[in-house]
């Protein structure tokens, strides 16, 4: 599976867990309209670091928060494995 | 220079009560006759007055030196086995020692400034001694980052739930405990087998719990006590179908419903009784009702002269069996102006029931909200397919941090409804908890640690 299929994937899962409804999900999705709180972004981080061994956002001390969901993938594909 | 007001362990142990003992893996010893005899080793004879710390390998030989020395030295330090040893000079220091009982070669301490006892088996005869003093019992805090607290307690102040209770109920009791009796909650137990005129079984360091039980049964023990998860690893170990204590005992960390409910189940004989003490506040009370928490009642003056309060949400207690004071140099105080000890243990009033939530400075912050991970346990814990948890915090880049959970399952448990759990404990997690309390992962793992002390081990205990 790619990273945008796991990290997607992990979503509709936490989604379904907070009983929150995505919209369809695409790249130029601002994250405040997927529905998700910064609690929601917390597990998601958590997990793919569990799934795919990295978070960009602590391993980056200055790294911007991604604004769109295309930047949140890209933050994890563009980290060196 | 005897002094008939103050009673010592010895005054507990006359010859009349016949067949008590005290075991552990390798040797039983007749507490019968044991005032006739001596375990120490040297110039023991010496140790009248002074500050002593003991500090020998096992157990027993520590039980017997308590049992020669009290009432008889100024002080008795109980150095609990995991001791770090670079803790130990300052130790030293702090409580004045001038005497070391041990049944080990000294190596920092072999200079000639302390007077060097050794510790066997009680096999030569007695010094004869008559009780002296009030010996002042110095025992460790039991948490893990820096060093230990010296805290001073005194005998009357250590037995007063004992003989609360009535001692002499318990005269034909064979007490057992997973705790180690250097520690508060050991020695409580050590205290009501010798003050209660019966018999006990130490535990052992790294025995398997299935030859532990082996001897529990072997010696005939009737009272038992441990912490909730001591007791979640026995629930856990097939030995437990053999073994039938009348009493179980339940301390030393909140001991939630689930714990008690599977202990009534595994043990439908015994009474079961879950107590609030700590080491600084010493034994608050019993609860023996099989419900989590407290009775609501139990705040203000009971009639044992225990007196409880919550301020600020954590529990406060006051009593003559709270510890005397914190000892050595630069120590802080141990209680408020009004003598009553902060526990810090966390309290919440529910229908007339107090409920315990967990430690102040166990606390995770998830942007700013408080979670104690003991709520999130007792949600865990009723699942029937789990054993033990442990909820944690862990680092987030977005919220500075959020809530794990270590599972242990129960033995036996498909693999390949892992899945199927972790669904099930995270919707009950949802209807019960706060979303930000609801762990964010749940990590199956094999086992789970517990401190010297027999808590669950805590990153910030």
């Amino acid at each position: 599976m790619s990273v945008k299929l796991r990290i997607f994937s992990a979503m509709q899962q936490i989604a379904e867990e907070q009983k929150v409804t995505l919209p369809q999900l695409r790249d130029d999705l601002a994250l405040q309209d997927t529905g998700f709180d910064s609690l929601a972004f917390a597990i998601l981080v958590a997990r793919l670091e569990d799934d795919l061994g990295i978070d960009p956002f602590t391993i980056a001390e200055d790294a911007a928060f991604p604004s769109t969901v295309g930047e949140f993938i890209r933050a994890y594909e563009n980290v060196p494995a | 220079m005897s002094q008939p007001d103050v009673l010592a362990l010895r005054e507990y142990l006359g010859p009349e009560l016949k067949g008590r003992t005290i075991s552990d893996a390798r040797h039983v010893i007749s507490l019968t006759d044991i005032l006739g005899h001596s375990c120490l080793i040297g110039r023991y004879r010496e140790l009248s007055g002074r500050s002593v710390m003991l500090a020998t390998s096992g157990q027993l030989q520590s039980a017997l030196a308590m049992i020669e020395l009290d009432g008889i030295a100024r002080r008795m330090l109980l150095c609990p086995p995991d001791l770090d040893p670079d803790h130990i000079e300052a130790l030293l220091a702090d409580a004045e020692i001038d005497a070391i009982v041990t049944d080990r070669p000294l190596h920092r301490c072999d200079d000639g400034a302390y007077l060097v006892v050794g510790a066997g088996l009680p096999e030569r005869p007695g010094a004869g001694w008559k009780t002296e003093r009030a010996t002042e019992w110095l025992m460790l805090t039991s948490g893990t980052s820096g060093p230990p607290k010296i805290v001073g307690h005194t005998l009357d102040g250590l037995a007063g739930a004992i003989i609360a209770d009535g001692a002499a109920r318990y005269q034909n009791a064979t007490w057992a405990t997973f705790y180690d009796i250097r520690r508060y909650g050991g020695l409580q137990i050590f205290l009501r087998a010798v003050i209660g005129g019966g018999s006990m079984v130490l535990s052992e360091p790294r025995e398997a719990i299935v030859d532990h039980v082996a001897r529990l049964r072997a010696g005939g023990v009737t009272h038992i006590s441990g912490t909730p998860s001591h007791w979640r690893k026995l629930l856990m170990s097939s030995a437990v179908a053999d073994f039938s204590p009348r009493y179980v005992r339940l301390s030393g960390e909140i001991a939630d419903q689930a714990v008690l409910d599977g202990l009534a189940r595994a043990f439908p004989q015994a009474s079961i009784g879950h107590a609030y003490a700590s080491t600084e506040a010493g034994v608050g009370f019993a609860v023996n009702d099989g419900r989590e928490g407290f009775p609501a009642d139990l705040i203000g003056r009971n009639r044992d002269g225990v007196e409880m309060k919550v301020v600020d949400g954590s529990l406060r207690i006051r009593s003559h069996r709270t510890a005397r004071s914190y000892v050595g140099t630069g120590a802080p105080q141990l209680t408020d102006a009004e003598g009553f000890v902060d526990t810090g243990d966390l309290v919440e009033l529910r229908d007339e029931r107090y409920y315990f939530v967990g430690r102040r400075t166990g606390i995770i912050n998830i942007g700013g909200l408080k979670v104690h991970p003991e709520e999130v346990e007792t949600v865990i814990n009723r699942h029937e397919c789990v054993r033990m948890s442990r909820a944690r915090s862990r680092r987030s880049p977005i919220t500075g941090a959020i809530v794990v959970a270590d599972i242990v399952l129960a033995d036996g448990t498909d693999a390949g409804r892992h899945e199927t759990i972790r669904t099930e404990i995270l919707s009950r997690c949802n209807d019960a908890l706060a979303a930000y309390k609801v762990p964010a992962v749940i990590r199956f793992v094999e086992r789970l640690d517990l401190t010297a002390a027999g808590k669950l081990t805590r990153a910030d205990a």
